[in-house]
Protein backbone atom coordinates (compact mmCIF):
# COMPACT_ATOMS: atom_id res chain seq x y z
CA UNK A 1 0.00 0.00 0.00
CA UNK A 2 1.06 3.33 -1.13
CA UNK A 3 1.04 6.22 1.68
CA UNK A 4 -1.28 9.12 0.40
CA UNK A 5 -2.00 12.32 2.18
CA UNK A 6 -4.30 15.16 2.16
CA UNK A 7 -2.29 18.07 1.87
CA UNK A 8 -4.14 20.75 0.72
CA UNK A 9 -7.56 22.16 0.78
CA UNK A 10 -10.02 24.63 -0.35
CA UNK A 11 -13.52 25.57 0.41
CA UNK A 12 -16.56 28.15 0.21
CA UNK A 13 -19.96 27.90 1.13
CA UNK A 14 -22.70 29.92 1.41
CA UNK A 15 -26.92 29.94 1.41
CA UNK A 16 -26.85 30.83 -2.17
CA UNK A 17 -24.01 31.69 -4.94
CA UNK A 18 -26.07 33.50 -7.62
CA UNK A 19 -24.10 36.15 -9.60
CA UNK A 20 -21.19 33.27 -10.29
CA UNK A 21 -21.64 30.36 -12.15
CA UNK A 22 -19.76 27.16 -11.11
CA UNK A 23 -16.54 27.36 -13.19
CA UNK A 24 -16.42 30.92 -11.95
CA UNK A 25 -16.48 30.58 -8.07
CA UNK A 26 -14.76 27.20 -8.79
CA UNK A 27 -11.37 28.21 -10.43
CA UNK A 28 -10.44 30.09 -7.50
CA UNK A 29 -10.60 27.56 -4.69
CA UNK A 30 -8.83 24.92 -7.49
CA UNK A 31 -6.03 27.81 -7.71
CA UNK A 32 -6.01 28.49 -3.81
CA UNK A 33 -5.29 24.55 -3.12
CA UNK A 34 -2.44 24.58 -5.55
CA UNK A 35 -1.02 27.61 -4.81
CA UNK A 36 -0.60 26.27 -0.79
CA UNK A 37 1.24 23.45 -2.17
CA UNK A 38 2.91 25.30 -5.06
CA UNK A 39 1.62 22.78 -7.66
CA UNK A 40 0.17 23.82 -11.00
CA UNK A 41 -2.38 21.56 -12.53
CA UNK A 42 0.97 20.05 -15.20
CA UNK A 43 1.84 18.60 -12.06
CA UNK A 44 -0.96 17.05 -10.78
CA UNK A 45 -0.82 13.25 -12.24
CA UNK A 46 -4.71 13.03 -11.98
CA UNK A 47 -7.55 14.79 -11.91
CA UNK A 48 -10.76 13.54 -10.53
CA UNK A 49 -14.13 15.75 -9.71
CA UNK A 50 -17.84 14.94 -8.25
CA UNK A 51 -20.65 17.06 -9.50
CA UNK A 52 -24.55 16.34 -10.61
CA UNK A 53 -26.50 17.64 -13.47
CA UNK A 54 -29.39 17.20 -11.79
CA UNK A 55 -28.07 20.11 -9.54
CA UNK A 56 -27.12 22.29 -12.61
CA UNK A 57 -30.28 21.14 -14.55
CA UNK A 58 -27.44 20.85 -17.59
CA UNK A 59 -26.12 17.96 -19.40
CA UNK A 60 -22.50 17.28 -19.01
CA UNK A 61 -22.44 20.43 -16.82
CA UNK A 62 -18.67 19.06 -14.94
CA UNK A 63 -17.45 19.37 -18.02
CA UNK A 64 -17.74 23.12 -18.14
CA UNK A 65 -15.75 22.92 -14.57
CA UNK A 66 -13.36 21.06 -16.34
CA UNK A 67 -11.94 24.49 -18.01
CA UNK A 68 -10.69 25.94 -14.54
CA UNK A 69 -7.84 23.35 -14.09
CA UNK A 70 -6.19 24.51 -17.18
CA UNK A 71 -6.48 21.02 -19.52
CA UNK A 72 -3.86 21.96 -22.03
CA UNK A 73 -1.80 20.32 -22.18
CA UNK A 74 -3.77 17.07 -21.87
CA UNK A 75 -4.86 16.05 -18.40
CA UNK A 76 -5.72 12.69 -17.02
CA UNK A 77 -9.09 13.62 -15.70
CA UNK A 78 -12.46 11.94 -14.68
CA UNK A 79 -15.38 12.84 -12.53
CA UNK A 80 -18.09 10.94 -10.49
CA UNK A 81 -21.87 11.89 -10.36
CA UNK A 82 -21.21 11.80 -6.64
CA UNK A 83 -20.00 13.33 -3.88
CA UNK A 84 -16.31 14.90 -4.55
CA UNK A 85 -15.40 12.31 -1.49
CA UNK A 86 -15.87 9.52 -3.78
CA UNK A 87 -13.53 11.48 -6.44
CA UNK A 88 -11.02 11.12 -3.89
CA UNK A 89 -11.47 7.39 -3.03
CA UNK A 90 -10.91 7.36 -7.07
CA UNK A 91 -7.83 9.24 -6.82
CA UNK A 92 -6.29 7.37 -4.30
CA UNK A 93 -6.85 3.94 -5.76
CA UNK A 94 -5.07 5.83 -9.23
CA UNK A 95 -2.26 6.76 -6.81
CA UNK A 96 -2.23 3.12 -5.31
CA UNK A 97 -1.79 1.76 -9.13
CA UNK A 98 1.52 3.45 -9.49
CA UNK A 99 3.12 5.73 -11.65
CA UNK A 100 2.06 9.47 -10.18
CA UNK A 101 2.54 11.12 -6.88
CA UNK A 102 0.14 13.89 -6.85
CA UNK A 103 -3.80 13.87 -7.22
CA UNK A 104 -6.24 16.81 -7.97
CA UNK A 105 -9.54 16.42 -6.60
CA UNK A 106 -12.66 18.96 -6.36
CA UNK A 107 -16.55 18.68 -5.29
CA UNK A 108 -18.69 21.36 -6.05
CA UNK A 109 -22.58 21.83 -6.22
CA UNK A 110 -24.90 25.23 -6.86
CA UNK A 111 -28.44 23.72 -5.75
CA UNK A 112 -30.22 27.12 -5.13
CA UNK A 113 -31.78 27.64 -9.05
CA UNK A 114 -33.72 24.53 -8.47
CA UNK A 115 -35.89 22.61 -5.71
CA UNK A 116 -33.27 20.73 -4.39
CA UNK A 117 -36.31 18.26 -2.09
CA UNK A 118 -37.76 17.26 -5.71
CA UNK A 119 -34.23 17.37 -7.21
CA UNK A 120 -33.25 14.63 -4.26
CA UNK A 121 -36.71 12.90 -5.64
CA UNK A 122 -35.14 11.50 -8.76
CA UNK A 123 -32.07 9.79 -7.17
CA UNK A 124 -35.35 6.97 -5.81
CA UNK A 125 -36.91 4.32 -7.63
CA UNK A 126 -38.05 5.72 -11.03
CA UNK A 127 -41.01 3.44 -11.88
CA UNK A 128 -42.62 3.37 -8.02
CA UNK A 129 -41.12 5.71 -6.29
CA UNK A 130 -40.08 8.84 -7.79
CA UNK A 131 -43.51 8.91 -9.83
CA UNK A 132 -44.93 10.18 -6.31
CA UNK A 133 -42.28 12.95 -6.04
CA UNK A 134 -41.01 11.93 -2.06
CA UNK A 135 -39.50 14.95 -0.81
CA UNK A 136 -35.89 14.30 0.50
CA UNK A 137 -37.27 15.65 4.28
CA UNK A 138 -39.90 13.62 4.26
CA UNK A 139 -38.28 10.38 3.39
CA UNK A 140 -35.51 11.01 6.34
CA UNK A 141 -38.23 11.82 8.58
CA UNK A 142 -39.97 8.38 8.01
CA UNK A 143 -36.64 6.75 8.96
CA UNK A 144 -36.63 9.61 12.39
CA UNK A 145 -40.20 8.01 12.98
CA UNK A 146 -39.14 4.53 13.14
CA UNK A 147 -35.79 5.63 15.38
CA UNK A 148 -37.98 7.82 17.89
CA UNK A 149 -40.45 5.17 18.30
CA UNK A 150 -38.52 2.42 18.58
CA UNK A 151 -36.49 4.07 21.33
CA UNK A 152 -33.28 4.16 19.14
CA UNK A 153 -32.81 8.24 19.64
CA UNK A 154 -34.92 10.27 21.86
CA UNK A 155 -36.00 14.30 20.46
CA UNK A 156 -33.92 15.50 23.29
CA UNK A 157 -30.81 13.93 22.09
CA UNK A 158 -31.72 15.13 18.33
CA UNK A 159 -31.77 18.93 20.23
CA UNK A 160 -28.26 18.47 21.75
CA UNK A 161 -26.60 17.17 17.79
CA UNK A 162 -27.89 20.70 16.51
CA UNK A 163 -27.29 22.40 19.71
CA UNK A 164 -23.78 21.03 19.50
CA UNK A 165 -23.35 21.85 15.69
CA UNK A 166 -24.59 25.43 16.18
CA UNK A 167 -22.13 25.83 18.49
CA UNK A 168 -19.31 24.27 16.61
CA UNK A 169 -20.43 26.13 13.68
CA UNK A 170 -19.82 29.53 15.36
CA UNK A 171 -16.19 29.59 14.75
CA UNK A 172 -16.76 28.48 11.23
CA UNK A 173 -16.37 31.10 8.77
CA UNK A 174 -17.67 28.72 6.17
CA UNK A 175 -20.70 27.54 8.42
CA UNK A 176 -23.91 29.06 6.94
CA UNK A 177 -26.21 27.67 10.01
CA UNK A 178 -24.08 29.51 12.60
CA UNK A 179 -26.46 31.19 15.45
CA UNK A 180 -26.48 29.41 18.62
CA UNK A 181 -29.63 27.67 20.24
CA UNK A 182 -29.95 26.00 23.19
CA UNK A 183 -31.62 22.11 23.84
CA UNK A 184 -34.59 24.04 24.93
CA UNK A 185 -34.82 26.21 22.43
CA UNK A 186 -34.74 23.69 19.61
CA UNK A 187 -37.13 21.57 21.37
CA UNK A 188 -39.65 24.60 21.65
CA UNK A 189 -39.02 24.96 17.47
CA UNK A 190 -42.27 23.90 15.73
CA UNK A 191 -42.43 20.94 13.80
CA UNK A 192 -40.92 21.71 9.94
CA UNK A 193 -41.67 18.07 8.58
CA UNK A 194 -42.61 16.39 11.98
CA UNK A 195 -41.34 14.54 13.56
CA UNK A 196 -38.21 16.57 12.49
CA UNK A 197 -37.43 20.63 13.26
CA UNK A 198 -35.55 22.74 11.68
CA UNK A 199 -32.91 22.45 13.54
CA UNK A 200 -32.72 19.13 12.88
CA UNK A 201 -32.98 19.46 8.97
CA UNK A 202 -29.56 20.64 6.90
CA UNK A 203 -28.52 24.20 6.18
CA UNK A 204 -28.64 24.04 2.12
CA UNK A 205 -25.57 25.87 0.20
CA UNK A 206 -24.18 26.38 -2.43
CA UNK A 207 -20.30 26.07 -3.24
CA UNK A 208 -17.26 23.41 -3.48
CA UNK A 209 -13.99 22.57 -2.22
CA UNK A 210 -10.64 21.01 -3.71
CA UNK A 211 -7.88 18.81 -2.64
CA UNK A 212 -4.60 18.24 -3.29
CA UNK A 213 -3.51 14.23 -2.74
CA UNK A 214 0.28 13.41 -2.30
CA UNK A 215 2.23 10.26 -1.75
CA UNK A 216 5.30 9.19 0.08
CA UNK A 217 8.12 11.60 0.23
CA UNK A 218 6.32 14.16 -2.32
CA UNK A 219 3.51 14.16 0.68
CA UNK A 220 6.47 15.48 3.01
CA UNK A 221 8.38 18.22 0.36
CA UNK A 222 4.52 19.62 0.02
CA UNK A 223 3.08 19.91 3.66
CA UNK A 224 4.79 20.01 7.32
CA UNK A 225 2.70 17.54 9.19
CA UNK A 226 0.59 15.49 5.68
CA UNK A 227 -2.46 14.27 6.91
CA UNK A 228 -1.81 10.63 5.91
CA UNK A 229 -5.11 8.33 4.50
CA UNK A 230 -4.71 5.38 6.81
CA UNK A 231 -7.58 3.43 5.59
CA UNK A 232 -10.65 4.22 3.37
CA UNK A 233 -13.51 2.10 2.24
CA UNK A 234 -16.57 2.65 0.70
CA UNK A 235 -19.94 0.55 1.34
CA UNK A 236 -23.86 0.82 -0.14
CA UNK A 237 -27.32 -0.69 1.21
CA UNK A 238 -30.20 -1.49 -0.86
CA UNK A 239 -31.87 1.10 -2.86
CA UNK A 240 -34.96 0.65 -2.28
CA UNK A 241 -36.10 1.85 0.85
CA UNK A 242 -38.58 -0.90 2.11
CA UNK A 243 -35.81 -3.24 2.30
CA UNK A 244 -33.47 -1.58 5.00
CA UNK A 245 -33.19 -1.25 8.56
CA UNK A 246 -33.58 2.56 8.92
CA UNK A 247 -32.88 2.39 12.22
CA UNK A 248 -29.09 1.58 11.88
CA UNK A 249 -26.74 2.08 8.97
CA UNK A 250 -25.24 -1.24 8.01
CA UNK A 251 -23.32 0.66 4.97
CA UNK A 252 -21.75 2.89 7.34
CA UNK A 253 -20.64 0.40 9.76
CA UNK A 254 -18.86 -2.06 7.36
CA UNK A 255 -17.34 1.35 5.37
CA UNK A 256 -15.61 1.87 9.24
CA UNK A 257 -14.95 -1.64 9.63
CA UNK A 258 -12.59 -1.92 6.76
CA UNK A 259 -11.11 1.53 7.43
CA UNK A 260 -10.15 0.13 10.17
CA UNK A 261 -11.58 3.91 11.92
CA UNK A 262 -12.15 1.80 15.32
CA UNK A 263 -9.13 0.88 17.30
CA UNK A 264 -6.47 3.51 18.35
CA UNK A 265 -8.54 6.40 19.86
CA UNK A 266 -9.99 9.30 17.74
CA UNK A 267 -9.24 12.81 18.14
CA UNK A 268 -11.73 14.26 16.21
CA UNK A 269 -14.63 13.22 13.95
CA UNK A 270 -16.14 14.75 10.77
CA UNK A 271 -19.33 12.80 10.15
CA UNK A 272 -21.33 13.63 6.84
CA UNK A 273 -24.87 13.70 8.56
CA UNK A 274 -27.62 16.34 6.52
CA UNK A 275 -29.93 15.32 9.54
CA UNK A 276 -29.31 14.86 13.40
CA UNK A 277 -30.82 11.61 12.91
CA UNK A 278 -28.46 10.29 10.26
CA UNK A 279 -25.53 12.35 12.71
CA UNK A 280 -26.50 9.91 15.44
CA UNK A 281 -26.59 6.52 13.38
CA UNK A 282 -23.20 7.61 12.31
CA UNK A 283 -21.68 8.05 15.77
CA UNK A 284 -23.48 4.74 16.71
CA UNK A 285 -22.38 2.94 13.18
CA UNK A 286 -18.72 4.31 13.28
CA UNK A 287 -18.18 3.34 16.96
CA UNK A 288 -17.29 6.74 18.25
CA UNK A 289 -17.36 7.81 21.82
CA UNK A 290 -18.50 11.39 22.43
CA UNK A 291 -16.29 11.96 25.54
CA UNK A 292 -13.06 10.86 23.70
CA UNK A 293 -13.72 12.30 20.33
CA UNK A 294 -14.76 15.86 18.97
CA UNK A 295 -17.68 15.48 16.96
CA UNK A 296 -17.82 17.69 14.03
CA UNK A 297 -15.48 20.46 15.22
CA UNK A 298 -16.63 22.61 12.32
CA UNK A 299 -20.18 22.23 12.88
CA UNK A 300 -20.81 19.49 9.81
CA UNK A 301 -23.40 19.13 7.30
CA UNK A 302 -25.95 20.26 9.38
CA UNK A 303 -24.29 23.32 9.31
CA UNK A 304 -23.51 23.66 5.46
CA UNK A 305 -24.43 21.48 3.14
CA UNK A 306 -23.45 21.79 0.02
CA UNK A 307 -24.74 18.69 -2.43
CA UNK A 308 -21.93 16.87 -4.44
CA UNK A 309 -19.20 18.72 -1.99
CA UNK A 310 -20.12 18.25 1.72
CA UNK A 311 -18.34 14.90 1.93
CA UNK A 312 -14.98 15.68 0.48
CA UNK A 313 -15.10 19.27 2.74
CA UNK A 314 -15.64 16.80 5.84
CA UNK A 315 -11.98 15.11 4.63
CA UNK A 316 -10.43 18.65 4.02
CA UNK A 317 -11.85 20.00 7.57
CA UNK A 318 -10.16 16.72 9.03
CA UNK A 319 -6.83 17.15 7.20
CA UNK A 320 -6.86 20.74 8.38
CA UNK A 321 -6.90 19.99 11.92
CA UNK A 322 -4.24 17.60 11.15
CA UNK A 323 -2.05 19.99 9.54
CA UNK A 324 -2.33 21.82 12.69
CA UNK A 325 -1.88 19.53 15.20
CA UNK A 326 -5.66 19.91 16.73
CA UNK A 327 -5.38 16.40 16.50
CA UNK A 328 -3.65 13.01 15.64
CA UNK A 329 -5.87 10.81 14.53
CA UNK A 330 -9.38 11.95 12.29
CA UNK A 331 -12.43 10.21 11.19
CA UNK A 332 -13.84 11.59 8.26
CA UNK A 333 -17.09 10.24 6.61
CA UNK A 334 -19.37 11.11 3.21
CA UNK A 335 -22.85 10.07 2.66
CA UNK A 336 -24.58 9.92 -0.42
CA UNK A 337 -28.31 8.72 -1.40
CA UNK A 338 -31.38 8.99 0.70
CA UNK A 339 -31.29 8.06 4.15
CA UNK A 340 -27.24 7.46 4.64
CA UNK A 341 -27.65 5.07 1.56
CA UNK A 342 -23.88 5.05 0.65
CA UNK A 343 -20.99 5.60 3.04
CA UNK A 344 -17.33 6.70 2.07
CA UNK A 345 -14.92 6.56 5.49
CA UNK A 346 -11.28 7.84 5.26
CA UNK A 347 -8.83 7.74 8.42
CA UNK A 348 -6.38 10.53 8.58
CA UNK A 349 -3.13 10.04 10.93
CA UNK A 350 -0.39 12.85 11.69
CA UNK A 351 2.83 11.74 12.24
CA UNK B 1 -15.05 -28.03 -23.77
CA UNK B 2 -15.16 -24.44 -23.63
CA UNK B 3 -17.38 -22.39 -25.82
CA UNK B 4 -16.71 -18.82 -27.07
CA UNK B 5 -20.08 -17.70 -25.46
CA UNK B 6 -19.54 -14.34 -26.34
CA UNK B 7 -19.37 -15.14 -29.71
CA UNK B 8 -22.41 -17.90 -29.80
CA UNK B 9 -25.03 -15.08 -28.35
CA UNK B 10 -27.22 -13.83 -30.83
CA UNK B 11 -27.27 -10.02 -29.81
CA UNK B 12 -30.95 -10.09 -30.90
CA UNK B 13 -32.14 -12.74 -29.38
CA UNK B 14 -34.90 -12.41 -26.73
CA UNK B 15 -33.71 -12.32 -22.94
CA UNK B 16 -33.99 -15.86 -21.58
CA UNK B 17 -36.44 -14.43 -18.86
CA UNK B 18 -38.62 -13.37 -21.66
CA UNK B 19 -37.89 -16.44 -23.39
CA UNK B 20 -41.47 -18.15 -21.69
CA UNK B 21 -44.75 -16.56 -22.24
CA UNK B 22 -45.40 -13.94 -19.20
CA UNK B 23 -48.79 -15.34 -17.11
CA UNK B 24 -50.56 -13.45 -14.61
CA UNK B 25 -51.71 -14.74 -10.91
CA UNK B 26 -55.14 -16.22 -11.12
CA UNK B 27 -56.63 -13.24 -9.75
CA UNK B 28 -55.53 -11.26 -12.65
CA UNK B 29 -56.43 -13.78 -15.33
CA UNK B 30 -58.84 -11.20 -17.22
CA UNK B 31 -57.35 -8.22 -16.55
CA UNK B 32 -55.76 -6.07 -19.19
CA UNK B 33 -52.19 -5.67 -19.11
CA UNK B 34 -50.36 -2.50 -18.76
CA UNK B 35 -48.00 -2.16 -21.70
CA UNK B 36 -46.57 1.23 -20.78
CA UNK B 37 -46.28 3.77 -17.94
CA UNK B 38 -45.84 7.60 -18.39
CA UNK B 39 -44.24 8.97 -15.18
CA UNK B 40 -43.97 12.83 -16.04
CA UNK B 41 -40.83 14.10 -14.60
CA UNK B 42 -40.65 18.15 -14.85
CA UNK B 43 -38.13 20.22 -12.69
CA UNK B 44 -37.69 23.82 -13.15
CA UNK B 45 -34.58 25.92 -12.56
CA UNK B 46 -33.67 29.53 -12.14
CA UNK B 47 -30.68 29.58 -13.85
CA UNK B 48 -27.76 32.45 -13.28
CA UNK B 49 -25.56 32.46 -15.94
CA UNK B 50 -22.98 33.80 -13.90
CA UNK B 51 -20.62 36.67 -14.54
CA UNK B 52 -19.43 36.72 -17.85
CA UNK B 53 -21.85 35.54 -19.57
CA UNK B 54 -24.50 37.72 -17.87
CA UNK B 55 -22.10 40.35 -19.47
CA UNK B 56 -22.00 39.04 -22.78
CA UNK B 57 -25.95 38.52 -22.86
CA UNK B 58 -26.61 41.96 -21.99
CA UNK B 59 -24.16 43.47 -24.73
CA UNK B 60 -26.30 41.40 -27.25
CA UNK B 61 -29.46 43.41 -26.62
CA UNK B 62 -27.13 46.76 -27.66
CA UNK B 63 -25.74 44.18 -30.66
CA UNK B 64 -22.47 44.42 -29.13
CA UNK B 65 -20.47 41.13 -29.02
CA UNK B 66 -18.14 40.54 -26.15
CA UNK B 67 -14.98 38.34 -25.57
CA UNK B 68 -12.37 38.02 -22.91
CA UNK B 69 -8.61 37.64 -23.18
CA UNK B 70 -6.86 35.44 -21.32
CA UNK B 71 -4.28 36.73 -19.33
CA UNK B 72 -1.72 33.72 -19.78
CA UNK B 73 -1.45 33.48 -23.48
CA UNK B 74 -3.53 36.60 -25.06
CA UNK B 75 -6.44 34.65 -26.41
CA UNK B 76 -9.44 35.71 -27.19
CA UNK B 77 -12.59 33.41 -26.55
CA UNK B 78 -16.00 34.06 -27.40
CA UNK B 79 -18.47 33.50 -25.92
CA UNK B 80 -16.82 34.09 -22.95
CA UNK B 81 -17.06 31.50 -19.51
CA UNK B 82 -14.97 33.92 -17.51
CA UNK B 83 -12.21 31.45 -17.60
CA UNK B 84 -9.80 30.15 -19.47
CA UNK B 85 -10.74 27.03 -21.50
CA UNK B 86 -7.09 26.01 -22.30
CA UNK B 87 -5.16 28.12 -19.26
CA UNK B 88 -7.77 27.62 -16.78
CA UNK B 89 -6.92 30.75 -15.58
CA UNK B 90 -9.82 33.30 -14.33
CA UNK B 91 -10.66 36.02 -16.83
CA UNK B 92 -11.47 39.69 -16.34
CA UNK B 93 -10.45 41.25 -19.84
CA UNK B 94 -13.44 41.92 -21.74
CA UNK B 95 -12.79 42.68 -25.18
CA UNK B 96 -15.52 44.04 -27.86
CA UNK B 97 -15.42 41.73 -30.89
CA UNK B 98 -16.74 43.00 -34.20
CA UNK B 99 -19.68 41.14 -35.97
CA UNK B 100 -17.58 40.53 -39.06
CA UNK B 101 -15.58 37.42 -39.22
CA UNK B 102 -14.94 33.73 -41.52
CA UNK B 103 -15.97 30.62 -41.88
CA UNK B 104 -13.60 28.48 -40.31
CA UNK B 105 -15.88 25.30 -40.93
CA UNK B 106 -19.10 24.33 -41.84
CA UNK B 107 -21.41 21.40 -42.93
CA UNK B 108 -25.11 21.39 -44.23
CA UNK B 109 -27.93 19.98 -42.97
CA UNK B 110 -30.35 17.83 -45.03
CA UNK B 111 -32.78 16.19 -42.35
CA UNK B 112 -35.55 18.64 -40.32
CA UNK B 113 -34.73 18.27 -36.70
CA UNK B 114 -37.89 18.25 -34.27
CA UNK B 115 -39.45 21.25 -32.72
CA UNK B 116 -37.38 23.44 -34.78
CA UNK B 117 -39.63 24.14 -37.89
CA UNK B 118 -37.39 27.66 -38.23
CA UNK B 119 -34.46 25.57 -39.83
CA UNK B 120 -35.32 24.48 -42.94
CA UNK B 121 -33.41 22.23 -44.63
CA UNK B 122 -30.99 22.25 -46.51
CA UNK B 123 -29.07 25.06 -44.12
CA UNK B 124 -25.70 25.33 -43.44
CA UNK B 125 -24.48 25.91 -39.83
CA UNK B 126 -20.64 27.24 -39.93
CA UNK B 127 -17.69 27.57 -37.21
CA UNK B 128 -17.25 31.28 -37.43
CA UNK B 129 -13.93 32.72 -36.00
CA UNK B 130 -15.02 36.80 -35.64
CA UNK B 131 -12.19 39.19 -36.43
CA UNK B 132 -9.98 39.66 -33.44
CA UNK B 133 -10.94 36.30 -31.76
CA UNK B 134 -8.94 33.01 -31.00
CA UNK B 135 -11.81 30.58 -31.54
CA UNK B 136 -14.54 29.95 -33.49
CA UNK B 137 -18.14 30.34 -32.26
CA UNK B 138 -21.48 28.37 -33.85
CA UNK B 139 -23.46 30.22 -36.28
CA UNK B 140 -26.16 29.75 -39.32
CA UNK B 141 -24.90 30.98 -42.45
CA UNK B 142 -28.13 32.47 -44.73
CA UNK B 143 -28.71 34.77 -47.45
CA UNK B 144 -26.70 32.38 -49.78
CA UNK B 145 -27.60 28.83 -51.22
CA UNK B 146 -25.72 26.54 -48.56
CA UNK B 147 -24.03 24.80 -51.59
CA UNK B 148 -22.25 28.02 -52.20
CA UNK B 149 -20.32 28.56 -48.89
CA UNK B 150 -16.96 27.45 -48.94
CA UNK B 151 -14.57 28.33 -45.94
CA UNK B 152 -12.89 31.53 -46.01
CA UNK B 153 -15.95 33.43 -46.98
CA UNK B 154 -16.53 35.99 -44.93
CA UNK B 155 -19.42 36.69 -43.04
CA UNK B 156 -21.35 39.68 -41.00
CA UNK B 157 -24.42 39.27 -38.28
CA UNK B 158 -27.66 39.85 -39.29
CA UNK B 159 -29.33 40.98 -36.14
CA UNK B 160 -33.09 41.48 -35.40
CA UNK B 161 -35.15 44.23 -35.67
CA UNK B 162 -33.98 46.72 -33.04
CA UNK B 163 -37.81 46.77 -31.44
CA UNK B 164 -36.87 42.44 -30.95
CA UNK B 165 -33.59 42.93 -29.34
CA UNK B 166 -33.62 40.79 -25.87
CA UNK B 167 -30.47 40.15 -23.67
CA UNK B 168 -30.19 36.21 -25.91
CA UNK B 169 -28.18 35.40 -28.46
CA UNK B 170 -30.73 34.51 -30.25
CA UNK B 171 -30.13 38.54 -31.29
CA UNK B 172 -28.18 37.38 -34.13
CA UNK B 173 -30.16 35.45 -37.38
CA UNK B 174 -27.45 34.35 -38.91
CA UNK B 175 -24.77 35.27 -40.87
CA UNK B 176 -24.68 36.69 -44.50
CA UNK B 177 -21.59 36.58 -46.54
CA UNK B 178 -20.35 40.26 -47.44
CA UNK B 179 -18.67 39.90 -50.64
CA UNK B 180 -15.21 40.55 -49.29
CA UNK B 181 -12.39 38.36 -50.66
CA UNK B 182 -11.73 34.99 -48.98
CA UNK B 183 -9.80 34.99 -45.99
CA UNK B 184 -6.45 33.26 -46.80
CA UNK B 185 -5.98 30.36 -44.22
CA UNK B 186 -2.18 29.88 -43.98
CA UNK B 187 -1.48 29.33 -40.48
CA UNK B 188 -3.94 25.98 -39.58
CA UNK B 189 -2.13 25.86 -35.69
CA UNK B 190 -3.51 29.04 -34.72
CA UNK B 191 -6.58 27.64 -32.93
CA UNK B 192 -6.02 25.92 -29.94
CA UNK B 193 -1.96 26.35 -29.56
CA UNK B 194 -1.00 27.15 -25.68
CA UNK B 195 2.65 27.40 -24.85
CA UNK B 196 4.06 24.42 -22.56
CA UNK B 197 4.72 25.05 -19.52
CA UNK B 198 8.39 26.32 -19.33
CA UNK B 199 8.53 24.40 -15.81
Amino acid sequence: MIDVAVVAFAQRQEAAISGESEVEFMVPLMEQAKAAVGLTQSDMGFTCSGSSDFLAGQAFSFVMTIDGTGPVPPISESHVEQDGAWALYEAWVKIQCGGIDTAFVYGYGKSSPGSLRDVLATQMDPYYVCPLWPDSYAVEALAARLMLEGGHVSEHRLAEIAARSRASAASNPHAVRTESKSVAEILAEDYAVDPLRPSDLPAEADGGCAVVLAAGDRARELCERPAWIRGMDHRSDAHTLGVRDLTSSASARLAAHYAAAAGDKVDLAELHGPFTTSEHLLIEALGLDEDSTAINPSGGALAAHTMMASGLIRIGEAASRIWRGDGDRAVAHATSGPCLQQNLVCVLEGD
Amino acid sequence: MSVDRAEARDPLAAPAALAAPVTLPPALAGAEPVESVCTPIRMTYTYTPGRALSRYLRAMADKRILGERCPATGQVFVPPRGVSPLAGTAISEVVELPDTGYVDSFNITRVPIERRPDLKPPYCSAWIVLDGASAGFLGLVINIAPEEVRIGMRLRAVWKPAEELETSAANILGWAPTGEPDEVITDYERIGRIEADPT
